[in-house]
Formats: structure tokens, C-alpha cells, sequence
């Protein structure tokens, strides 16, 4: 009998291992691939904008080419002022959409709205920009916050329903029916039991159409137009952070080239604190134990 | 069939003969399945649950339902798993719903082991036997008339299985109970009647001691000896 101390690694054994190491490696050194662009990405904002970031450049609001200082005071609270309305109409919109295509949608006109859904999604924010520039502004004969903020509502609402769809579709059906079991009709199932008990991927779903739409310049071009001035009336022309770097970085001016960089490193900073705060809020509601 | 109040009736069968789709079929439960369709009366007491009129809804209010995987609401503390029912169906006097929570609980048999972590602990963080209890408890909060039980204990070890059953048999002194199970000892100690079902019918309906020790029908007696099932 061999001793089983003593068993060599056979042939198999040893290829087993290689090929097992192969894919350890190969898939970390992805990861580490997907990773450092993003970290480069941030690195090097910080580095370039940093610089320009002081008081002036968050409280007061852009000065005359040549003369130094000024800041994108408006265009933070401009764009704040802007995603609010964009989220106003993206997020309700796309999780009632979502809600429908999870519990109302498993048929042929589920399938067409979810198949719209993906093709709104495609379409170039530009296009985007054009739409909601003939419905508002064209009637109104005047830029607004109102026009920008529909155009970026309407480019959230694709993702925050697939998402919602698809944390809905992951509650289990066990929860829907000890629900129905006790008498609650459907439509308070829906909302009350189920909508709450996907309630973390449904938000983390709106966080993430939120941040795409946040650094979109396109369709603000011809609908919130961008101001030069404060603006808290969301029926004028509105400044917006990406709108500000966009004119400064193509103009041929130095001063404006460091605010541009100081404003694109605002920006993501807005995106991330807005994303940890909603993070932090929510997660003092979950329960212990919850799954 | 006729169900007696007040006493625990058991549905016994082998495996696919009906049993559950039938007992759903007495609270519209099997309307959630989409193209389920059912024909026939089912009363509770002036009830006419299968007339034009009546709204699913409150028929399954007055007659509730246990499911056999055991299924709190995971996001939800235990009292509101057991308010959930309360809640959502307009209670909100905060003072009634303790006590109506509590009186669920207790019987449940399970306030003891959890009246100090009402509020703290999520529904779903209980052992298997605590979160059917707790789904008893919910069932019971809407106070029903009749309780359906589908397999209650299949899912659970023997000691919480025992616990369940003893519940059982207090709770029938409030509530009709209906209780599938598969398991034909489960049926003796539990109930008082018993329905034998195979290939979708009712093939004998009588007192569980008759059934057990001299059913009318020969396919009954085929199944409690064990020739098959």
C-alpha cells in the first residue's frame, strides 16, 4: 500500500495548480488594469487643479478675461440647481417605469418599453439636448434651468428603471405572497413590501444615473445655456459646472486653463460627496441581520 | 368538503395530488399566478368567496395564510413584520398596535424570546422555527377567521416542529385551521379531521381517527399503510 505520507503530485495535480494560478493572476491584474486609470484619472486632477482651488473660486463668480481671481461660485450652485430638477423628473419617472416593467411588464408591451428604454439610453445627449431645446425653449423663447434639468431627467430615467427593474425582479416571490396572504392589495405590495425591500439597489440605481448625468455638457449647451452671472431663477439662463470648464478649457487663456482644471476637480468632488452622503444616510435605516 | 370551526382540519396526499393549489384556492391565493383559473363555491360563514363581488383582497383578510418556507420581511424589524398586516391595512394608533403586536406574539409562543428585540432585530435574522412563528404571528395580527397552513413544518427541525404543533393546537380554540402536510403522523397529532387527496380529488373526507384506523376507501387505506406515496 503507498504510504499516503508520502503520495507525489501527480501530473494533474500539478497542472491543476498552474492553470489555478494563471487565472488568480490574470484575474487581479485585470482588476489592477481597470483600476489605475480611475486612480489616474483622479491623481492627475488633483495635481492640476488643486493649485487654483482657493475661497475665491467657490464664493464668487467668474471675472473679465485678463483680470485675475474670480470663481465658479454660480456654476456649482447652478448645477446643483439643475440635477435637482433633473432628478425631480428622472427619478420618479424611472422607478415607476421600472416598478411597472417588474410586476406589470412580464408581456409583449413590457417588452417593447423595456426595448425603448435601452434605445433612450443610446441616444446621443446632444440629440437629447435638441429635444428638450424645441419643447421648452423654443416655446418659452429663453434658456432656463427648467430645459436643461428636463434633458438630463430624460437621461436618467433609462437607467434608474432598468435598475429598478431588475432589484425588483430579485426580491423573491415568497415576499410578494406572504404579503398578498395578509390582505394588502397589490399595488401597496408593490410599493410598501416590495419597492422597500430592494429599496438598496433601487438607490444605488439612481446614484448612479445621477453621477452620469451630473458631468454632462451637451445638452446643456442650448437649454441651460450657462451664465456668467448668479442666477437663482430657474426660469433663466443657468450656469452649470461642466458648461463652465467646457468654455474655459477651449479658450486661449492661461488663467482660464488652471480654473478649468480647479472646476473639472470641483466636479467630481460634488459627485463623490453627493454619492457618500446618500450612502451614509441610507445606511443608518438598515436593520442588523438584514440580508 | 366542510370545514368545522374551531377544530384543526388536515389535508393529507402524496406529493402533487393537490393539496397546496387547493388550499390556495380557498383565499384566491392561486389568482397570483397569472392564467390560474378555478370553478366552484367556497363559503365562510355568509362569505361567498367566489361571488362576482367580492374583492380578493378582503377575503384574504379574513382568511390568512402560512406558507412553508418561512418568509418575514427581510428589511423590517419584528414588529413591524407582525404590524405589517396593521399597518398597511390603515391601523395607525400607535398604542393599539403594540398590544395587538404583543398579543400576536404571544400566540405565536414566541413573545418571550423576542419582546426585548422588537424593534433592534430585522425579521429575517431569527432561526428557522422563530421566523415561522413570527409568520404566524403576522398572520394572526389581522385576526382572520381561518388560518391556511401550507406545510408549516416541512422546512424545520423536530423540537421547532413540536413547538409549532402545539401552537396549533391552542390556536384552534379562536381559529379554524387548515394545515397541508405530507407528513401522515403530523396529521394524527394535529387534527381532528382529515381530507385524503390524490390525482386532484378528494377521495375521503372524515374524523381523523376513522380515516387513520378504518378509512372507507381502498386507495385511502393504500396510502396510510405505506403501499405507496
Amino acid at each position: 500500500m503507498p504510504d499516503p505520507d508520502k503520495i507525489r503530485p501527480s501530473k494533474l495535480s500539478i497542472w491543476r495548480k498552474l492553470a489555478n494560478a494563471n487565472a488568480t493572476i490574470f484575474a487581479v491584474g485585470a482588476a489592477i488594469l481597470v483600476l489605475v486609470p480611475l486612480l489616474a484619472i483622479f491623481v492627475y486632477l488633483l495635481i492640476k487643479g488643486v493649485g487654483s482651488l482657493n475661497w475665491a473660486f467657490i464664493t464668487q463668480t467668474p471675472k473679465p478675461v485678463g483680470e485675475p481671481g474670480g470663481g465658479m461660485a454660480n456654476a456649482m450652485i447652478g448645477s446643483g440647481l439643475i440635477l435637482l430638477i433633473a432628478s425631480t423628473i428622472g427619478i420618479p419617472v424611472g422607478i415607476g417605469c421600472g416598478i411597472f416593467l417588474a410586476e406589470y411588464g412580464r408581456n409583449r408591451f413590457g417588452d417593447f418599453v423595456r426595448f425603448t428604454a435601452d434605445v433612450l439610453n443610446g441616444v446621443p445627449s446632444i440629440v437629447i439636448g435638441i429635444v428638450a431645446y424645441s419643447l421648452v425653449v423654443l416655446q418659452q423663447k429663453h434658456f432656463s434651468a427648467y430645459s436643461g434639468g428636463l434633458a438630463l431627467g430624460i437621461m436618467m430615467v433609462p437607467t434608474v428603471a432598468r435598475a429598478t427593474e431588475e432589484m425588483l425582479l430579485m426580491v423573491p416571490n415568497s415576499i410578494r405572497e406572504a404579503a398578498l396572504g395578509l390582505g394588502i392589495p397589490k399595488w401597496r405590495t408593490t410599493i410598501s413590501i416590495t419597492l422597500r425591500t430592494a429599496s438598496a439597489g433601487v438607490i444605488t440605481g439612481c446614484m448612479l444615473a445621477f453621477a452620469r448625468v451630473a458631468g454632462e455638457t451637451a445638452p446643456l449647451l442650448f437649454t441651460a445655456f450657462g451664465n456668467q452671472y448668479w442666477n437663482l431663477n430657474p426660469n433663466q439662463p443657468t450656469a452649470a459646472l461642466p458648461l463652465q470648464v467646457f468654455v474655459y478649457a477651449i479658450s486661449p487663456f492661461d488663467e482660464w486653463h488652471k480654473q478649468a482644471w480647479a472646476g473639472a476637480l470641483i466636479l467630481i468632488l460634488m459627485i463623490v460627496a453627493a454619492v457618500a452622503a446618500v450612502r451614509i444616510v441610507t445606511s443608518h435605516g438598515m436593520l442588523k441581520g438584514a440580508s | 368538503m366542510s370545514v368545522p370551526a374551531n377544530h384543526v382540519t388536515a389535508v393529507i396526499g402524496p406529493s402533487g395530488c393537490g393539496k397546496s393549489t387547493y388550499v390556495r384556492c380557498l383565499n384566491r391565493m392561486h389568482e397570483t399566478i397569472p392564467d390560474a383559473h378555478a370553478e366552484g363555491e367556497v363559503k365562510v360563514g355568509d362569505m361567498e368567496v367566489y361571488a362576482d363581488g367580492t374583492d380578493p383582497v378582503d377575503v384574504r383578510r379574513k382568511i390568512g395564510m402560512v406558507f412553508q418556507k418561512p418568509n418575514p420581511f427581510p428589511t423590517m424589524s419584528i414588529y413591524d413584520n407582525v404590524a405589517a398586516g396593521l399597518r398597511l391595512n390603515g391601523l395607525h394608533n400607535r398604542k393599539q398596535m403594540d398590544e395587538l403586536v404583543e398579543r400576536s406574539l404571544e400566540l405565536a409562543a414566541l413573545w418571550d424570546e423576542v419582546k426585548d428585540m422588537l424593534h433592534k432585530q430585522s425579521g429575517a435574522s431569527l432561526s428557522g422555527g422563530q421566523q415561522q412563528r413570527l409568520c404566524i404571528a403576522r398572520a394572526l395580527a389581522v385576526e382572520p377567521d381561518v388560518l391556511l397552513m401550507d406545510e408549516p413544518c416541512s422546512a424545520l427541525d423536530p423540537i421547532s416542529t413540536s413547538k409549532i404543533e402545539e401552537l396549533i393546537f391552542q390556536l384552534k380554540q379562536h381559529y379554524t385551521v387548515v394545515i397541508v402536510t405530507h407528513n401522515m403522523q403530523q396529521a394524527a397529532r394535529v387534527a381532528e379531521f382529515t381530507g385524503f387527496f390524490l390525482m386532484g380529488s378528494l377521495i375521503e373526507f372524515d374524523k381523523t381517527e376513522k380515516i387513520f384506523t378504518t378509512p372507507a376507501d381502498k386507495r385511502t387505506e393504500d396510502y396510510i399503510t405505506g403501499r405507496f406515496g
